[in-house]
C-alpha cells in the first residue's frame, strides 16, 4: 500500500475531506466541553443559538464578521502573491488610528469640512496607514531578503505600543476618566445602522463590495493575473515580463489598505472611538479565514461569517453555561489545521497494489 | 546619562540580563535546531505559552519543579510532533502549519487555565526555583538552575550539530535533502526528530517564565518573545554560539530599557522603551540580511522521489 498524488478528485475523497474538516473541530470541542464538566450537546446548541439563532444573534455575528472579512481579504490577497502578511493586526490598528486622527481630531484643528468630504478622507487615511505599514516589510523582503513573516509579526507588537502611547498622550480623550481611549469620531461620520435596535452597520455592505472588487481584480484584470503569477513563480513571472517589484508593492499597499479599512470600519461602525482592546486578534483570525477560504474572496465572506458565528456563539454560551469562551479560539485553530489536512487528502489517493505488480499481471495476461 | 552608565556597573543589572536571556537562549536554540533541519517553526510562540502553562499547572498540582519542567518539555514535544506530522509527514506549508500550532497551543492553554480556575481575581501562585546560592560564581549564583541548563545546552548543541554524525545528518537534510536521502539518511525521521527536540526546548523556555522568572501564569505573558527567537536565529546565522551572544545582547537592551524607563520618569512615553526589543529585532534582521546564510532547504517541503 502506498499514497500517491492525483489530479482528479473523486466524490468519496470530497466527502471524506469535508467530514474531516468539520468533524475534527467538533470532536476536539466536544472533548473540551466534557473536560469543563458541561453537557456536550446542549453546549453546542447554546453556541449555535448564540451565533445564529435569532435576529439579534445574527446581527451580532454579521457585525463581528465585518472586520474579519476585511482582514481575511487582506491576507488572501497577500498570500496569493506569496507575501506572507502576518501583520494585519497592526495594520488594522494603524487604520483605526488614522481614521480617528482624521475623523475625530479635525474639529480641534479648525478644519471645517462637510462630512461627505471628511468621510472619504478618513477612509483614505486608514487605507494609506495600513498600506504603508506593510510596504516596509514588503520592500525589505524584496530588496534585502528579510523574512516578512517575522517583521510583520514584530510590527504588530510595535504598533500596539505606539497606539498605547497615542491613547495616553496626544489622542487621549480627556473626558474618559483616565481610561486609555481616544477622542470619539464626529457623530455625523458614524455609519448608519442597517437594522434598528442592533449594532449591524452599513460597513457590512462596504466589506461585501470590497470582496466583490477584490474578486474582480484578482480574476478579471491584468494586475490580478500578475499578482497570481508572482505568487505562483516569481522568477518565471519576471522572465515573461511581469514587473515583479511593482506587483509586490501594489499587493502590499492593497493588502495593508484592506486591513487598515477593517480598523476604520470598526471605529466608524461600531466603537466610534479607539481603545487598546478594540480587536481581539482580528488580524490573526484573518489568516485562518483566508486559509479556510482557499484564498478566494467569496470563501472569505463565508468563512468570516462562520468564524464570527463561532466567536459570538461561544461568548453567549459562556455567559450561560460557564464554559470558557476560549473554546471558540480552539475551534478556529483546529478548523485551520483540519482544513489543511483535508486539502492534502483531496490531492492524494491510496494505492493498494504496487505499480510493479500491475505491470507484471498485465504481462502475464498478454503472454500466450 | 551618567546614571544610566553607573547602572551598568551594578551586578544587579547583569543578573537581570542573564535572567532575561535564559528563556531566549532556550527558545532560540530550539528554533535554530528546527531550521538547521530545514523547517521553520512558527509554533514557537504557542509552544512557549503551552510550556509556561503546563509546567506551572503541574507544579501547582503537586509535582516537583523539575517535574513541571518535564511536563512543559513533554507539551513542547507533543506540539512539535504535531507540527512535524503536518510539515514533514504531509509536506504542508510551514508558515501556515506553524501559525496554526501557535493558535492551537495558545487557545488550549488559555482554555485550560479558565477551566481550572474559572473565577480567580489574583492568579494562584507556586514557589518557583530558588537561585543557586551555593555556586561560587558571582551573577550566576543569583540565577536558577534553568539558566545553567540553558548555558550548558549551547556548547552541547554546537558540538552535536558540528561534530557528530547525527548533527551532520540534521544539517544535510536542511541543506540538501535529496543528497541526504541518497546517503541513506531518512529525511522524514531526521526532520521529525529535530522538530520534536527543538519544540521540547521551546516548552522548557516557556516553563522558565512561570517556574523561575515569575510564580504564576498570566494571559499574554509570552508577548511576542517566541517571535523574537525566530529573529535571533537569523541574527545568529544559525550558530548556537552566536545565538547565545544574540540572546545576551538582546537581554542587555531589554534590561537597559527597563532601567532607563525607571530612571527617566519624564520625556519619552514608557511605551517607547518597551518597543525597543521589537525594534531591535527588526534592526538585527535587516543588519544581517545581506549575508544571511539561510539553510538551503529551509521552508521547502521535501517529498520523497520528487524534485
Amino acid at each position: 500500500m502506498r499514497i500517491e498524488a492525483r489530479t482528479q478528485v473523486s466524490a468519496s475523497a470530497y466527502a471524506l475531506a469535508a467530514l474531516l474538516a468539520v468533524g475534527l473541530p467538533l470532536l476536539v470541542s466536544a472533548a473540551l466541553v466534557w473536560w469543563a464538566g458541561a453537557p456536550v450537546a446542549p453546549t453546542w446548541g447554546l453556541m449555535l443559538k448564540g451565533g445564529f439563532g435569532s435576529v439579534f444573534a445574527l446581527s451580532e455575528t454579521l457585525t463581528r464578521a465585518v472586520p474579519l472579512m476585511l482582514t481575511g481579504l487582506a491576507v488572501a490577497v497577500a498570500f496569493q502573491a506569496r507575501l506572507f502578511n502576518i501583520g494585519a493586526e497592526g495594520q488594522l490598528y494603524m487604520g483605526a488610528l488614522a481614521a480617528v486622527a482624521v475623523g475625530g481630531l479635525h474639529g480641534g484643528t479648525g478644519l471645517e469640512l462637510p462630512p461627505f468630504v471628511v468621510f472619504p478622507l478618513m477612509m483614505l487615511a486608514a487605507a494609506l496607514a495600513g498600506g504603508l505599514l506593510l510596504l516596509g516589510p514588503a520592500l525589505l523582503k524584496q530588496q534585502l531578503g528579510v523574512d516578512e513573516v517575522v517583521t510583520t509579526l514584530l510590527l504588530n507588537f510595535i504598533v500596539a505600543l505606539f497606539i498605547s502611547a497615542m491613547l495616553d498622550g496626544p489622542m487621549k480623550d480627556p473626558a474618559a476618566m483616565g481610561w486609555p481611549q481616544s477622542v470619539a469620531l464626529q457623530g455625523e461620520l458614524e455609519l448608519a445602522k442597517l437594522v434598528p435596535q442592533t449594532r449591524i452597520h452599513s460597513g457590512l455592505l462596504m466589506a461585501l463590495t470590497l470582496a466583490a472588487l477584490v474578486w474582480l481584480l484578482m480574476r478579471r484584470t491584468v494586475a490580478g493575473l500578475q499578482i497570481r503569477a508572482v505568487g505562483a513563480n516569481a522568477r518565471a513571472a519576471a522572465f515573461v515580463g511581469v514587473p515583479v517589484r511593482r506587483t509586490v508593492v501594489v499587493v502590499a499597499l492593497l493588502s495593508g489598505a484592506l486591513a487598515g479599512l477593517a480598523g476604520a470600519l470598526e471605529v466608524a461602525g461600531r466603537a466610534s472611538y479607539l481603545t487598546l482592546d478594540m480587536s481581539p486578534g482580528y488580524g490573526y483570525t484573518g489568516i485562518v479565514i483566508a486559509m479556510l477560504a482557499g484564498l478566494h474572496p467569496a470563501g472569505v465572506v463565508a468563512a468570516s461569517i462562520f468564524v464570527a458565528g463561532v466567536l459570538v456563539g461561544a461568548d453567549s454560551m459562556s455567559r450561560v453555561a460557564g464554559v470558557p469562551s476560549y473554546l471558540a479560539d480552539v475551534i478556529v485553530a483546529t478548523s485551520l489545521l483540519s482544513v489543511l489536512v483535508a486539502g492534502w487528502l483531496l490531492q492524494r489517493r491510496v494505492v493498494w497494489r504496487r505499480p510493479a505488480d500491475r505491470t507484471f499481471a498485465k504481462a502475464k495476461e498478454a503472454a500466450p | 546619562m551618567n546614571d544610566a552608565l553607573s547602572l551598568l556597573l551594578l551586578p544587579d543589572f547583569w543578573v537581570a540580563v542573564l535572567r532575561i536571556a535564559t528563556p531566549l537562549i532556550l527558545g532560540t536554540l530550539g528554533v535554530l535546531l528546527c531550521e538547521r533541519a530545514g523547517v521553520l517553526n512558527l509554533g514557537v510562540e504557542g509552544i512557549w505559552v503551552a510550556g509556561a502553562f503546563v509546567g506551572w499547572l503541574a507544579v501547582y498540582h503537586g509535582a516537583s519543579l523539575w517535574g513541571g519542567v518535564a511536563a512543559a518539555a513533554l507539551a513542547g514535544a507533543l506540539l512539535g510532533l504535531l507540527l512535524a506530522g503536518l510539515t514533514v509527514g504531509l509536506a504542508l506549508s510551514q508558515h501556515v502549519s506553524g501559525l496554526g500550532i501557535t493558535l492551537l497551543a495558545t487557545s488550549l492553554s488559555y482554555y485550560g487555565y479558565r477551566v481550572a480556575f474559572p473565577k480567580v481575581s489574583t492568579p494562584p501562585t507556586i514557589t518557583p526555583f530558588a537561585p543557586m546560592e551555593w555556586l561560587p560564581i558571582p551573577i550566576l549564583n543569583q540565577q536558577t538552575p534553568l539558566t545553567l541548563l540553558a548555558l550548558v545546552l549551547v556548547p552541547l548543541l554546537a558540538w552535536v550539530l558540528m561534530r557528530t554524525p547525527l548533527g551532520l545528518a540534521v544539517r544535510m537534510v536542511g541543506e540538501n535533502p535529496q543528497a541526504a536521502e541518497g546517503q541513506g539518511v531518512s529525511v522524514a525521521a531526521v526532520r521529525t526528530g529535530a522538530i520534536v527536540a527543538g519544540s521540547t526546548l521551546m516548552g522548557v523556555a516557556g516553563s522558565f517564565l512561570t517556574l523561575a522568572a515569575f510564580n504564576a501564569f498570566f494571559f499574554n505573558m509570552v508577548n511576542g518573545r517566541g517571535w523574537i527567537c525566530v529573529a535571533l536565529v537569523v541574527f545568529a546565522s544559525w550558530c548556537p554560539g552566536k545565538a547565545l551572544l544574540g540572546a545576551l545582547l538582546f537581554a542587555f537592551f531589554d534590561a537597559l530599557q527597563l532601567r532607563l524607563q525607571q530612571a527617566s520618569g519624564d520625556g519619552l512615553p514608557y511605551q517607547a522603551y518597551l518597543m525597543l526589543p521589537y525594534v531591535l529585532s527588526i534592526v538585527a534582521l535587516v543588519a544581517v540580511a545581506r549575508n544571511a546564510g539561510y539553510p538551503q532547504a529551509l521552508m521547502k517541503p521535501y517529498r520523497r522521489g520528487e524534485r
